[in-house]
C-alpha cells in the first residue's frame, strides 16, 4: 500500500513544485515587469541624476524640525527596510508608556508653544517600523512647527500637505493619509 | 464604531457574501469532474501529469491508502522545505548571500508551511533567499492548501457514495485544487497586487539615499536605507487564498511592500476568506442540498459577527493609559483615532481590526496590525478564534471539515436529546464516527494547553515572554493556540526562534494538522461505506434556524468555553488590571 504511493508522491512533488515553485512566479513576474515596471521594481523615487532617493511606499526617520516627523519605527537603526519590525509591546507594558513619554516629550520640545492634543499615531509605533504615513491630524499639528522653522507660511505648507495626502479609495475604503517623504522632498524643493 | 467603520465591514461582508455562489459551484464542478472551462482546456495537461505519475485516476483508494499518500506526499515536503532552508547558500537565486538557515529553525519552518500553519519563527527579509521563498515556501503555500481541500473533498464523497469502500483518489484531488482552483485565482491576485506596488523581481534589494541622516545605535551615521525587494506578490497571492499566511517580510501584511494601500488590503483580505466560504456552497452543491452549505456558513457568521463587531469597537476605544498622557485618540475626519500602537496609518483602526479577526476565523495567521499590541479584550477574541479549533470558516479545507466534525457532534448531542440514532445527510452516525469527531474536536485542546503549561514551567519557555505580567503568559498562549490551530500569527513579541519554541510548536503544529486530517479521512471512509436511510418524519432536519443555532452553540460549548480558565489568566486578567489602573 504504501509501496505504490511512493511514485505518484516523488512525481507529483517534483512537478507541483516546478509548476508552482518556479513556473508561476516567473510567469508572474514577467507580467509584471510589462505592465507594471515601477511598481514591480519597489516603486522607487528618482532624482533627476539617478539616483534613488527612497521608496514613496517605504517611510525614512526624521526628527529634524525642519521636517515632518512620522510614526515610531521599532526597527534598529530606525526605518530600517531589511529588517522590518513592530515594537509588540502590550497596551499594559510600562515599556509602551516610556516610549510615548519620550515622543511627547521630543514634539514638545521642538515646538513648546503648540498647546493641542497630540494626535496618537505620532506617539505610537508602526506595525512594521516601516509606516510612510500618517494621518492628517498629526500633519496639521506638525504644520505651526515647520513654518516657524522654515519661515513659511502655514497656508504653504498646507498645501503642500494637501498635495500629497492620499485620501480614501473611492472615498470608502482605507484612511486618508500623508506620505511623509513626499511632503518632506517637496518642503526641501519647495521655492518662494 | 463610526459610520465609515461600518461601511468599510459592510462593503467587505457584501463583496465576500457575493462571491459564495459563483465560486462554491465553479469548485464544486472541478471536483465532481464536470466540465467548467478550465478543466476542459487543460485536461490534456492533467492526464500528462498522472501518466508520469503512474496514477490511474479512475481507481478510487480505500482511506487508509488516501491517508498514506497523503502523509507521504506531506513528508516528503517537510524534508525539501527542510533541505532548501540548510542549503541556499549553495543554490541559485541568493542575491543577498543569506547563509544557511539554523537546523531547529529550518525544521520548525518545514513543518509549518507542510501544516499550513505558516507560523513565521523567521524574519523573512533577513533570513531567506529568493530560491527558498519561491521553491520552498510558496510550492508549500499551494499543496499544503491543496492537502486540506483534497481531504474535505474525501469527506464530502463518503456523504454522497453508498456502500463503497473508496473515497477517491488523493492525486487527483492534490492535483485539481492546484491546477484549476489556487493556481489561476493566484495568478489574477499576483498580477493585482503589482499594480498596488508589491514588488515582484529578481533584483538585488534598492540603495536609498536618505533625506535626513540617522544614526544607529551605536551612534554612527547611517546614510542609505536598504530596501528589501523580491519575487513578492506570487508569494503573498498564494499565502492569502491557501490559508497560509507566511510573509515574504518579517512583519507579513504591515508591510508596505506587503500590502501597500487600502486597495490592496481589500484583496488580500478578500483572498483571506474567499476560499473558506465559498467551499461552504461546493459542499452544498455536492451532497445536493444546498441548504445544508448555507446552514454551516450561518452557523459559522452567528460566531463571526459579534467577534468582528467587538473587535473593532474595542480598538476604536483607544488605550486609556494613553489618555491621561493627554494623547488625542478621538475618531475625527482627519484621524482614524483609537489604539495605534501596532497599527499602520494607511489601515487605521476598522480595517486592522477587520483584518485580525478574519485572519484568526479563517486559519490564515498573516497579520497586518500587530497582535501583541491590540487590547487585552480585543487580542483575546483572535486567540479564541483560533482555540475554537479554527471551524469559523477555518483554513482552505480543514476549515469545513473540522466544522463537519462538530456538525457530527452536534447531530449527536440532539440525537440524544430526541431519543433518535443520529443521522446526518442520510448517514448513520455511530460509534466509529463519534470517536473520530471527538478527536477532531479535543486534540487541538491537548497540543494548546499542555505545552502552555510545560512552557510556563519551564526556564527555557519564560525565556521567549517579552511583555511583562498577564500579558506574558497571553504571548504563550496564543503560541501554541496559533500552532496546534495551524493558524501561524502570534504575539509577535515572543521570542519563539529558539529551540525549546522551534520544537515545541513544531510538534503541536504536526499533530494539530494530522491527527485531525486522518481522523476526518477514517470518516469518510466509515460513511462511505454506509447505506443511505431515507428522510422520514422522525428525522433531524439539519438546515433549520433551531439546528444552526445549535450547531454553533455546540462550537462554543465544546470548542471555547474549555479555554475560559486559561483565557482568565491571561488577557482577562490584564483588562482587570487595566481598568482598575
Amino acid at each position: 500500500m504504501i509501496l505504490a504511493q511512493i511514485r505518484p508522491a516523488i512525481v507529483s512533488f517534483v512537478l507541483l513544485s516546478a509548476l508552482t515553485g518556479i513556473l508561476y512566479p516567473l510567469v508572474v513576474t514577467s507580467i509584471a515587469q510589462s505592465v507594471f515596471h515601477k511598481q514591480a521594481e519597489g516603486s522607487l523615487i528618482l532624482l533627476k541624476d539617478g539616483k534613488v532617493a527612497g521608496s514613496s511606499l517605504i517611510g525614512q526617520n526624521f526628527d529634524d524640525p525642519k521636517y515632518f516627523w512620522g510614526r515610531i519605527s521599532a526597527t534598529s537603526p530606525a526605518y530600517n527596510a531589511s529588517a522590518s519590525s513592530g515594537s509588540n509591546l502590550g497596551p499594559t507594558n510600562p515599556a509602551l508608556m516610556d516610549e510615548v513619554k519620550a515622543r511627547i516629550t521630543a514634539l514638545k520640545a521642538a515646538d513648546p508653544d503648540n498647546q493641542t492634543p497630540i494626535p496618537v499615531d505620532l506617539v505610537t509605533s508602526s506595525a512594521s517600523g516601516l509606516d510612510p504615513h500618517v494621518s492628517l491630524a498629526a500633519a496639521f499639528y506638525q504644520i505651526p512647527r515647520i513654518a516657524r522653522v522654515r519661515g513659511l507660511s502655514q497656508q504653504e505648507i498646507k498645501i503642500l500637505v494637501d498635495q500629497n495626502t492620499r485620501n480614501r479609495f473611492l472615498g470608502l475604503l482605507g484612511e486618508p493619509v500623508v506620505n511623509v517623504l513626499l511632503v518632506n522632498l517637496a518642503l526641501d524643493a519647495y521655492k518662494k | 464604531m463610526s459610520l465609515n467603520d461600518f461601511i468599510q465591514a459592510a462593503f467587505f461582508l457584501i463583496v465576500v457574501f457575493l462571491t459564495v455562489k459563483p465560486l462554491g459551484t465553479y469548485m464544486a464542478h472541478i471536483y465532481e469532474g464536470s466540465p467548467a472551462g478550465l478543466n476542459v482546456w487543460l485536461a490534456p495537461f492533467e492526464k500528462w501529469i498522472y501518466r508520469l505519475c503512474g496514477v490511474k485516476t479512475e481507481t478510487g483508494m480505500p482511506w487508509k491508502t488516501y491517508a498514506v499518500a497523503m502523509v507521504l506526499f506531506n513528508v516528503l515536503g517537510i524534508l525539501a522545505v527542510y533541505a532548501i532552508q540548510r542549503l541556499q547558500a549553495f543554490l541559485p537565486l541568493n542575491p543577498m548571500a543569506m547563509p544557511a538557515v539554523s537546523p531547529d529553525s529550518s525544521f520548525n519552518t518545514a513543518v509549518s508551511f507542510a501544516s499550513n500553519t505558516n507560523w513565521q519563527g523567521y524574519g523573512g527579509e533577513s533570513t531567506m533567499s529568493y530560491l527558498t521563498q519561491m521553491l520552498a515556501l510558496t510550492v508549500q503555500n499551494f499543496v499544503s492548501a491543496a492537502t486540506g481541500m483534497a481531504v474535505l473533498v474525501a469527506l464530502i464523497r463518503g456523504f454522497i457514495q453508498k456502500q463503497m469502500n473508496t473515497i477517491g483518489n488523493f492525486w487527483v484531488d492534490l492535483v485539481r485544487s492546484v491546477l484549476y482552483v489556487l493556481l489561476p485565482l493566484s495568478i489574477v491576485f499576483a498580477v493585482a497586487f503589482v499594480s498596488q506596488g508589491i514588488p515582484q523581481t529578481f533584483h538585488n534589494s534598492a540603495a536609498a539615499k536618505l533625506l535626513q541622516t540617522a544614526k544607529d545605535s551605536n551612534g554612527k551615521p547611517v546614510i542609505e536605507q536598504d530596501l528589501a525587494l523580491g519575487p513578492v506578490a506570487s508569494q503573498i497571492a498564494i499565502k492569502q487564498l491557501g490559508s497560509n499566511g507566511g510573509g515574504f517580510y518579517n512583519v507579513n501584511s504591515a508591510h508596505p511592500y506587503e500590502n501597500p494601500t487600502p486597495v490592496s488590503n481589500f484583496l488580500e483580505l478578500l483572498a483571506i476568506v474567499l476560499i473558506p466560504v465559498a467551499l461552504c456552497y461546493s459542499f452544498g452543491v455536492m451532497v445536493k442540498d444546498r441548504r445544508q452549505g448555507w446552514a454551516i456558513l450561518a452557523a459559522m457568521f452567528i460566531i463571526f459577527l459579534p467577534c468582528l463587531w467587538a473587535g473593532i469597537q474595542i480598538e476604536q476605544q483607544g488605550n486609556p493609559l494613553l489618555d491621561k498622557l493627554g494623547v488625542d485618540q478621538k475618531a475625527s475626519d482627519f484621524q482614524p483615532g483609537g489604539n495605534m500602537e501596532g497599527k499602520e496609518a494607511r489601515f487605521g483602526i476598522v480595517n486592522s481590526s477587520l483584518w485580525a479577526v478574519s485572519t484568526t476565523a479563517v486559519a490564515n495567521g498573516s497579520v497586518n496590525c500587530m497582535h501583541d499590541s491590540l487590547m487585552p479584550l480585543s487580542g483575546l477574541i483572535p486567540l479564541w478564534l483560533i482555540q475554537m479549533g479554527e471551524v469559523i470558516f477555518g483554513g482552505v479545507g480543514c476549515g469545513l471539515y473540522g466544522m463537519i466534525a462538530f456538525v457530527i457532534v452536534a447531530v449527536f448531542i440532539a440525537g440524544l436529546m430526541i431519543g433518535r440514532t443520529p443521522e446526518y445527510l442520510g448517514k448513520k452516525i455511530e460509534v466509529f464516527e463519534m470517536k473520530m469527531a471527538s478527536l477532531v474536536a479535543l486534540i487541538p485542546h491537548l497540543f494548546i494547553l499542555i505545552p502552555t503549561a510545560i512552557a510556563v514551567l519551564t526556564v527555557a519557555g519564560k525565556a521567549g515572554i517579552s511583555n511583562p505580567g498577564p500579558h506574558g503568559f497571553s504571548e504563550i498562549l496564543y503560541a501554541f493556540s496559533s500552532a496546534a490551530g495551524n493558524n501561524g500569527s502570534a504575539f509577535g513579541g515572543i521570542n519563539a526562534n529558539t529551540v525549546f519554541y522551534n520544537v515545541m510548536t513544531a510538534i503541536a503544529m504536526f499533530f494539530g494538522r494530522y491527527w485531525l486530517a486522518i481522523p476526518m479521512l477514517a470518516v469518510a471512509g466509515s460513511l462511505s461505506a454506509k447505506k443511505i436511510v431515507p428522510t422520514t418524519q422522525g428525522t433531524l432536519p439539519t438546515h433549520t434556524p433551531l439546528f444552526v443555532f445549535f450547531l454553533a452553540m455546540v462550537v462554543l460549548v465544546v470548542g471555547a468555553l474549555v479555554f475560559f480558565p486559561a483565557l482568565a489568566l491571561g488577557p482577562i486578567a490584564e483588562h482587570l488590571m487595566l481598568v482598575k489602573g
